[in-house]
């Protein structure tokens, strides 16, 4: 084993997908020489050429719209755009096109593309390059939705994704670029729809994703030096949903907190805990509840953003009132 | 030509008789376009369609049986019943979709171009659009990403007029809107759209240009539709003497009066070919009338690609 960054691990993983398959190539904003506003796309154009790491115009719509007809004809687009944010402008394609072609030609065609953005605050910069845009992806039927958070989930996770037929939006967290993490040498793959459990534990049950994940972990640790035991779940990928490892976890904890960055309303921590809601009441002690960012824009002075995105302390806080 | 003519005023008929429901935007009056085009294309290029797609889709070769079963919303249409008139696909006959997003056809079609420069293949991509398509941004992004890597797309501009109401004058500073191609460095030409062999001849030559040298051209055939933007469209933006005036420039009796002039075809022909393709369009209407509705099983089919499939 050897440890290497997060981006490091995204690039291996787009590098060996190129190597492996010839359909797949890359198209993005800066993503030639500069290597991409991230440094994940770093090298590769000089190991690949133009054509296949295509450099492109400031053209979100259109490299969105691009990457679905190559896809119809068979090829194996990954697109970057550089903030989540710039998703937004393209939209139409990943949402009424690349989501609907295969349903709306009653299984004819398929789009298998992957949209690579980023996402999170936590850097100062503000709130048009901070959001955490996941759920606007979950909602929307025919797109898969995969978040990870580690070095080796980040490439097993992109190379899976690369390889599966379907469209997948694929979130990275700009605050876990830098992380670094033990990476196999050797070639693995990581299956798509299911959760990791990252820590056992009796007590309550954290559902997190991304860097949250990490937060979480933190909470969980130093909940345990006051005798609070806690199952972490990773959900790695958001849409589908692994139900299955929730629920287990749920049926063994009796109570489950989820710990997300977007917003709280209408976050993905109230689609987890409606679930657990319908389908493991019997087995709850208590509500299911959820830490999350506050329903505002991202604020720009350090003190409004971590007032604003959760931490360690809520996360220790409102699990010691669950648990008393 | 006949045929798409006579397959949409059998659709506006049986969409008067409640058979067909949803919006539905008849080609009427615009088949010299489909036909010329796609009659200078290879049967393996490609097309990109819009929501008035039905002409392309029969232009392209597309089974008028499976078209008028997916109008009904049947089992047995192109798209199971999934798709309706707005997303009629045969990726079979390199026809990569109609669309309900104005404008949204352009840069799909542009990737399909860049798959097509990366697999090394001299097959091309038509793409269809309307005129009010041209003031949509993903339009010009297309065009422009066409232009620099030099993608071997055809973009046809199908310049009707009108946008539903808005006419594309009160929206469009140009005259032409072919010369938008100038502005992204590769050329366009405007063309009588209402005139197959115009139609058919700048088309073989802009095709024949692309697979030699790469890069796109754009064409706009200006033309007119005879009906409705959609079948209700009470269509108060416009006189019915400017609809008379150009139903005398109707593209099918010109067409018609041409083959007759040139003694190419004889009245008695024509005769015979519009009964026989009346007759193949009365039996796609059996064909779709005896159809099975979708099971509900289908609801929750066709989301994601499973594993074995395709
Ligand atoms: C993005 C988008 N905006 C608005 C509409 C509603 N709409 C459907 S067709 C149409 C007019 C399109 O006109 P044009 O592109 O000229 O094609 P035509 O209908 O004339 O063939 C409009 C505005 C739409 N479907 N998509």
């Amino acid at each position: 084993m050897r440890e290497i960054t997060f981006s490091q691990a995204l690039n291996e993983a787009l590098r060996e997908e190129m190597i492996r398959d010839e359909k797949v190539f890359l198209m993005g904003e800066d993503i030639g020489l500069h290597g991409g506003a991230f440094g994940v796309t770093k090298n590769l154009v000089k190991e690949f050429g133009s054509e296949r790491v295509r450099n492109s115009p400031l053209s979100e719509a259109g490299i969105a719209g691009i990457a679905v007809g190559a896809a119809l004809l068979d090829m194996k687009p990954v697109v970057e755009f550089m903030f989540i944010d710039f998703t937004t402008i393209a939209m139409d394609q990943i949402i009424n096109q690349a989501a609907k072609i295969r349903y709306m030609t009653g299984g004819q065609a398929k789009v298998p593309a992957v949209f690579r953005t980023q996402g999170g605050g936590g850097t100062g910069s503000a709130a048009q390059h901070s959001q955490s845009l996941e759920n606007l992806f979950c909602y929307i039927p025919g797109l898969m939705v995969v978040m990870p958070s580690t070095p080796y989930n980040a490439k097993g996770l992109l190379k899976s994704s690369i390889r599966n037929p379907n469209p997948v939006v694929f979130i990275e967290h700009k605050l876990l670029y830098s992380k670094k993490g033990d990476v196999p040498e050797e070639e693995y793959l990581l299956p798509l729809g299911k959760a990791n459990l990252m820590k056992k534990g009796r007590d309550i049950t954290f559902i997190s994703y991304s860097r949250m994940v990490h937060v979480a972990l933190d909470a969980a640790d130093q909940l345990a030096q006051e005798g609070i035991d806690v199952e972490v779940i990773d959900l790695q990928t958001l849409s589908p949903i692994d139900k299955e490892t929730i629920f287990q976890s749920v049926q063994k904890t009796g109570k489950c907190l989820t710990i997300e960055e977007d917003c709280k309303s209408s976050g993905f921590g109230a689609e987890v805990a409606a679930s657990i809601g319908e389908e493991c009441f019997d087995y709850l002690d208590a509500p299911v509840r959820r830490i999350a960012a506050a329903d505002v824009p991202v604020p720009f002075a350090a003190s409004l953003e971590s007032e604003a995105l959760p931490d360690v302390d809520r996360i220790i806080r409102t699990t010691k009132m669950m648990n008393s | 030509m006949l045929r798409i003519r006579l397959f949409e005023s059998k659709v506006l008929d049986l969409f008067l008789k409640n058979y067909i429901r949803g919006p539905v935007h008849l080609y009427l009056g615009e088949e010299a376009i489909a036909v010329g085009v796609c009659s200078a294309l290879q049967k393996d290029d490609y097309i990109t369609s819009t929501h008035r797609g039905h002409g392309h889709c029969i232009a392209k070769g597309g089974d008028v049986k499976k078209m008028m079963a997916e109008l009904l919303g049947k089992s047995t249409g192109y798209c199971k019943g999934k798709g309706g008139s707005m997303h009629i696909t045969d990726m079979s006959l390199g026809i990569l979709g109609a669309n309900g997003i104005v404008g949204a056809g352009t840069p799909i079609a542009v990737g399909a171009g860049y798959a097509l420069h990366l697999q090394k293949s001299n097959q091309i991509v038509a793409c269809f659009f309307g005129d009010a398509a041209t003031n949509q941004g993903s339009v010009h992004e297309a065009m422009n990403m066409a232009s620099i890597w030099k993608l071997p797309v055809l973009f046809i501009c199908e310049n009707n007029l009108y946008g539903i109401s808005t006419c594309i004058r009160d929206v469009c500073r140009l005259d032409d809107i072919a010369k938008r191609a100038e502005g992204y460095g590769f050329s366009g030409i405007t063309i009588d759209g209402n005139d197959f062999f115009q139609v058919y001849e700048t088309t073989k030559t802009a095709v024949e240009k692309i697979r030699q040298n790469g890069g796109p051209i754009l064409i706009e055939a200006k033309t007119y539709r005879h009906e409705g933007h959609d079948i209700g469209d009470p269509e108060v933006y416009r006189s019915s003497k400017e609809v008379e005036q150009w139903k005398q420039k109707d593209p099918l009796l010109r067409m018609e009066r041409d083959l007759l002039d040139r003694n190419i075809l004889t009245q008695d022909i024509i005769d015979q070919m519009r009964s026989q393709i009346r007759k193949e369009i009365d039996q796609a209407v059996q064909f779709a009338f005896d159809s099975p509705e979708p099971p509900k099983e289908e609801l929750l089919t066709d989301i994601f690609v499973k594993e074995g499939e395709l």
